[in-house]
Parts: structure tokens; sequence; C-alpha cells
């Protein structure tokens, strides 16, 4: 499927052909060095409702290093959603000042009817602005699934058949869900790692059966720290937890530390979507496997194959 | 015309017969006025709402008859998404002209809400767009944030 102004929703909508497209450019990307003349008088706007660390600065540094100029506003204050204005509203007016909108928003589904307003666009015969999802509620963020995928394929330079723990908060991490979705596209055999009440949720086991991929789940990291390729630990979100003592239970419930990276493979990775609270110990961050700052770091040319794809520079 | 015991074992016809219109039967216990006021027969109509009727198939049923309305393939569509096992016929001259069956259409547009309240169609003012995964049991899956919905939470707009 063509990407020319495609809109980047949903992890689901994107076959592995695509998948390997973009990280394929991404990885060429990378080793030739960024291209200031790929977006040159192109311009990508970056609306972030919510908090963002790293999506925002990654989107932002990728358009750049490619030539694109931003514009942008991070959390709604001083802006006229104050004001009481619709997605809808705000989307029609920005597409007019912008090529491309990456859009952070509180409420699930909001990527897709952003998506759908600016193709109502062209059917009143302006042009279409594609909307790329970085983060939509508790929903999808697709191209975080995307900088997963393209990171387990830089350190073990290949996706088909690894090992990978999932590990945390299974049940509410939407990046979990996405990433066990993309990697059953690659017969990835799957351990899933958290506590009962945190367990993954049976429509992704269900999913994952369908297409004949194996997985185990456990409570216990120890039982899958020796046979995994990848270690994907996820933080456990208190404000997912409507009673505290809940949270307690579990919090602190996994933590990777020296002694136990000392049973992983040499060539494991332990990667983390950050940000991290306290399952993965400092004293891990200057070990060869611990990948999860470079992991951020692959969000730059991720992302610039996305845009460079999407807006039409590179085919 | 059917029959009707009453709660005092009473057998009669405690709904009256029309002449013209529609007999929408075998609705679940409770969802009569709901389904009256999703097909717009609130407005003016004459209309005819049982409720706890007893039924030999389910125990205890509600039913709407309507008078010089006749609803059609599309409604009958949306009222299998409160009610699957619903009944439709349509009376001319006081007899039953024709029998509709109602099913769930694979797309429903602007009926029902989604169930996250997180969703944006909840959140702001979006068309509401569900797709069906399952008829039985019923499942339908939110077109904007994927949430699936279970028939028995499924409110309608």
């Amino acid at each position: 499927m063509s990407f020319l102004n495609r809109d980047v929703v949903s992890i689901k909508d994107f076959s592995r052909p695509d998948i390997d497209k973009i990280l394929d450019t991404a990885t060429k990307i990378s080793k030739s060095g960024y291209d200031k003349s790929l977006l040159k008088g192109k311009r990508v706007g970056l609306l972030f409702y919510e908090p963002s660390t790293r999506t925002r600065m990654s989107f932002d540094t990728a358009a750049q290093a490619i030539g694109a100029d931003t514009i942008w506003f991070a959390g709604v204050e001083g802006t006229s959603v104050m004001k009481g204005e619709t997605l809808k509203d705000t989307i029609e007016t920005v597409a007019n000042y912008v090529d491309t909108i990456v859009m952070r928003h509180p409420y699930d589904g909001s990527a897709r009817w952003a998506a759908e307003v600016t193709s109502r666009r062209v059917q009143r015969g302006e042009k279409k602005v594609p909307i790329i999802n970085g983060g939509d509620g508790k929903n999808e963020h697709p191209t975080q699934t995307m900088l997963d995928l393209y990171s387990i394929l830089a350190t073990q330079k290949r996706l088909d058949g690894l090992n990978i723990a999932l590990v945390g908060d299974l049940k509410y991490g939407r990046t979990v869900h996405s990433l066990s979705y993309a990697l059953s596209m690659y017969g990835c055999r799957l351990f899933f790692v958290a506590p009962e009440m945190l367990q993954i949720p049976h429509h992704i086991t269900s999913f994952l059966e369908k297409r004949g991929i194996s997985y185990t789940k456990h409570t216990k990291i120890e039982e899958a720290i020796e046979a995994a390729d990848i270690v994907y630990i996820t933080r456990i979100q208190k404000e997912r937890f409507p009673d505290e003592n809940e949270y307690n239970k579990v919090k602190g419930l996994y933590k990777v530390d020296r002694s136990l990276l000392k049973r992983a493979k040499p060539t494991m990775r332990l990667m983390h979507p950050l940000p991290r609270v306290d399952e993965i110990s400092v004293d891990t961050d200057d070990d060869i496997r611990a990948y999860y700052f470079q992991q951020a770091g692959n969000g730059v040319p991720v992302r610039a194959a996305l845009l460079g794809l999407i807006m039409g520079a590179i085919a | 015309m059917t029959e009707y015991t009453t709660a005092m074992g009473k057998k009669g016809l405690i709904v009256s017969p029309i002449e013209n219109g529609t007999v929408i039967d075998h609705l679940p216990p409770g969802t009569a006025v709901k389904i009256a006021t999703m097909l717009g027969l609130m407005d003016g109509a004459v209309v005819i709402i049982g409720q706890n009727l007893r039924s030999t198939k389910y125990g205890k049923k509600d039913l709407i008859k309507v008078e010089d309305r006749f609803i059609g393939e599309v409604e009958c569509n949306k009222i299998a998404l409160l009610a699957p096992n619903a009944t439709v016929n349509i009376v001319r001259g006081s007899a039953i002209a024709e029998k509709r069956n109602v099913e769930v259409p694979e797309l429903v547009e602007e009926v029902a809400l989604c169930g996250n309240a997180n969703c944006i169609t909840n959140r702001e003012k979006v068309p509401t767009r569900l797709h069906l995964l399952s008829r039985s049991p019923l499942v339908m899956a939110c077109y904007y944030c994927g949430h699936e919905t279970k028939g028995e939470e499924l409110r309608l707009k």
C-alpha cells in the first residue's frame, strides 16, 4: 500500500511489508545520515494536548533533520482548546498551516476522528493533511511500536522467531498490546510476565492463538530471563488502580538489576518505553544489555522515515 | 390476535388490537420505552406500550403497538440491538400483512453509544459508528477507539 498521505492511526493498519519498508527506510537513514533537502519547504504541526518528552522531541528532531519546519503546542494552555474549541475545529484550522499533523490527545479514538476530519477536507477540494497518532488516550501509539521493532531488529539483526519477554503491566499497557500484535507477524515466541491481576488480556491471547503464535504466562521474571532475546519491561501505572492498596500489592514486584542481568544471554537486550520508575535499577544503565536509552533515540530515524514516506519525499 | 394472561391469571386482550400499523413483540422486559423513543414513535403517534407481559417463550416480555406507522428494515435492524429476538408484524386492515425479522446490521451509525467513557465519541460531538463483531453473543466494536461493547452494555444515543 502506498505511503503517500497515509494516516498513521493504528499499528493494525500496517501489514508486514509496510512495517518492513518503514524499518528498512529508517535503517538506511541511520546509516547514510539525514538529508535536509528531503522535506525542504514542508511544515509539520505537532499538537500535543498531553505531556510528552520523547515522542514530541523526537518527532520535532526527525522533522527538522530532514528539512521540515515545525510548529507546535505542548499542553493546551494558551490555545483555543481552553476556550472550548473542539478537536475537529482545531484540526480544520491547523490543517491550513501544515502538511502533516502529529497529535497526542487524551481521548481514545481521537486520532481516527482527526484523520476523518482531514479526509473530509479532500472531498471539499483541499489537500489531504495526514494525521500521525502520537498516542490517543490509552488506545494506540503506533510509532512507539515501530521504534520498538526497529530497536529489536537493530540489536538482534532479525525479527523472525525471537524469544520476547514482556514484563509488568500487561493488562493496561498499550505499548505491549500493540507490540504483541506486531510481533505476531514475525512469528516471535512471547513470554508474558505479570501478576495475575495485570496479565495480558484475553483478546490479545485469542488473537495470538488464531495466528498460531506460541506464548506462555509467568508470574516470575526468572522463568523467562534465560531464554529471552529481548526483555521488554513496562511501568506499573499507579493511575490505573482505583484502590491504592491494590497498587501497593504489585508495585515494585519486578525489578531488573545487575544480578538478574547476569542470568541473561550476553546478546539479550533490555528495553523499556520509558519513563521508568523503579523497574530497572540505575546500576544496570551501563550494562551492555541495557538498551532503553538507545531505544528512545531510535525514535528519530524511525519517525524521519515515516515522515519522509508519507510526505512523498521517499519512495 | 394474541391473548395475554395477566398477573391475576385472567386471560384477555390486555393490549387492544390495531387496524393499521406495526406490532413489535417479544422485546426484553424494560426495553419498550427505549425502543419506542429510538424509533421516534413518542412524538405524537398513537402508541400502546405493554411492559412485563407474560410470555410462554421468554417468561416476561415488552410489546409496542403503533398506529399508522410501518416499521422498515433499517428500523428493524436498530431494534435488534436491544431486542435480538423481537418480531415485527405489519398490520393492515386488522390482519397481519407482513412479518419482518430483526437482524443487527454490520455497521450501526448514530444509534448506539460506544461503551468506553473516554472515547472521543462520548467526549465531543462526534458521530458514533459501531461495527458488528459477533451476533451471538452480541459484541460491537467502536470504529474510532476499537472498544468492544457487549450487547447488554449497549446504550442508545
